[in-house]
């Protein structure tokens, strides 16, 4: 199956159980902690994703948008 | 006139005429799709962080310092700028088995700005990187908006880059250009777990070989030869649950991603990862990370042809191998009230060891297949004010 396929039937999924989630503002004290964030140190998580970049086939749907890397 | 260069030429006008009207849809979308809502999104945290980041592996040292520093100049803008350096030394396999050990530097240069539009925060960003015989230059639009509720936020993002690739000493020149497609979605499933799915599809056309590397064919080099278009998509699936301890409602949390990869140059790839973060009283934050990464070989890729194609690759990125990370962060503030106008200081460190092992790419010194191990250190300051 495409990844893009996939994804939108992930983003489906997704958007069903927000449907289904009942999270009150007051309860959201965890998630507001650093260590609930997918990227807590953006240039950190940056340059980590730039080493994979450059050493493998893959790439894309980071945590973090790079820029021109220049690493052909 | 062949296949493969029809394809090429729809490319190219698919992407010349993608360049010019996906900007344009893409604000349009994001101000019809995120009407003014009440306020609910925030600007990103004012914050500068300086890093010296260190790379030794496959005889290959990369090292530099880097810089990302953002600040809000009025209740609705924030301004970021980041400095980024390489300074490369490098003896790869690929340089000592076909070319001379070389020493080269990168520099990075990149200026953003994010306006809050009610629940949406709308992205502009700007790169250019520059190295004596690469020059890559980037411009990014990214809107995100937080459902009613605030507990569903969705991105779109658009990039589009062009680059420069050059040989050293020659007047060879060639161009890329570039185009990343961005969707994403986070989700506030319960008080302690947030699920996030990101897509991105990359097209690319253009030089997209490296004008140095060689393929071999009967044990003998030729130039690397790639197709002029390469298109790819992955999508990733994150998930990040908290644990409380007695009062505290977080003292440790546990992340998981998923990510699988394909293109039309037929490499297939899946990555895995988790980190567990926890706090050791209320200054030091640790944090232990695993990341496994295995793809399968692009289509026109071999170790040593036996006859020549009409594209012929031998780059050891292209080839099927995995590999696994090991690493750990430390994390330590050493300054949490307000003094003058900073809030917060905090000191890091991190160590990440990677393994290479690759399954169809030999080392011509040995006859074995090939793989190493490298060493990923960083150590930064990050200032809240």
């Amino acid at each position: 199956m495409m990844p893009s396929r996939v994804g939108a039937l992930l983003l489906g999924t997704l958007l069903w159980l927000a449907g289904c989630a009942q999270v009150k503002p007051y309860e959201r004290e965890a998630l507001a902690d650093p260590i609930m964030s997918f990227s807590r140190d953006p240039l950190s998580d940056q340059y980590l994703n730039h080493v994979y970049d450059v050493r493998e086939g893959a790439r894309g749907a980071t945590t973090t948008q790079g820029g021109g890397c220049g690493c052909n | 006139m062949k296949d493969f260069e029809r394809i090429v030429i729809r490319s190219r006008a698919r992407g010349q005429a993608r360049s010019r009207a996906v900007p344009l849809l893409f604000l349009l979308a994001g101000f019809l799709i995120f009407p003014r809502t009440g306020p609910a999104a925030v600007l990103p945290d004012d914050r500068a962080d300086t890093l010296y980041h260190y790379y030794d592996g496959g005889g290959v040292t990369v090292r530099g310092p880097a810089l990302l520093v953002r600040k809000s100049v009025a209740d609705t803008v924030s301004l970021s700028g980041r400095y980024y350096v390489d300074t490369i030394s490098s003896a790869s396999i690929d340089v000592v088995t076909t070319a001379s050990p070389y020493k080269d530097k990168r520099e990075e240069f990149g200026v953003g700005i994010d306006y809050l539009h009610g629940n949406s925060l709308l992205g502009v960003t700007l790169s250019s990187s520059n190295e004596n015989d690469y020059l890559a230059d980037s411009f990014g639009l990214n809107v995100s908006h937080d459902l009613p509720g605030g507990l569903t936020t969705i991105n779109l993002g658009y990039s589009q880059g062009h680059d420069i690739v050059r040989r050293v000493d020659t007047s060879f020149e060639e161009d890329i250009n570039r185009y990343n497609f961005r969707l994403g979605m986070t989700q506030v499933l319960t008080r302690s777990l947030l699920l996030g799915v990101n897509y991105e599809g990359i097209a690319e056309d253009g030089y997209l070989s490296n004008p140095y590397r060689s393929a071999r064919i009967l044990g003998a080099s030729l130039p690397e030869r790639y197709p002029g278009t390469r298109d790819s998509q992955a999508v990733a699936v994150r998930a990040v649950q908290a644990f409380s301890s007695g009062s505290r409602p977080v003292i440790s949390s546990l992340r998981a991603e998923y990510r699988y990869f394909q293109d039309n140059w037929g490499i297939r790839s899946n990555t895995l990862a988790f980190a567990l973060q926890r706090y050791f009283g209320d200054r030091v934050l640790g944090e232990a990370r695993y990341r496994y990464y295995q793809q399968s070989a692009a289509s026109f890729y071999s170790d040593n042809f036996t006859t020549e194609m009409v594209y012929m690759a031998r780059d050891k990125e292209l080839s099927t191998f995995s590999s696994h990370s090991l690493g750990y962060k430390v994390s330590w503030t050493f300054l949490d009230r307000k003094n003058f106008f900073i809030d917060r200081m905090s000191l890091n460190f991190s160590h990440d060891y990677i393994n290479f092992d690759y399954q169809d790419f030999t080392d011509v010194r040995t006859g074995e297949a090939y793989s190493f191990g490298a060493n990923v250190l960083q150590l930064f300051v990050s200032a809240w004010y």
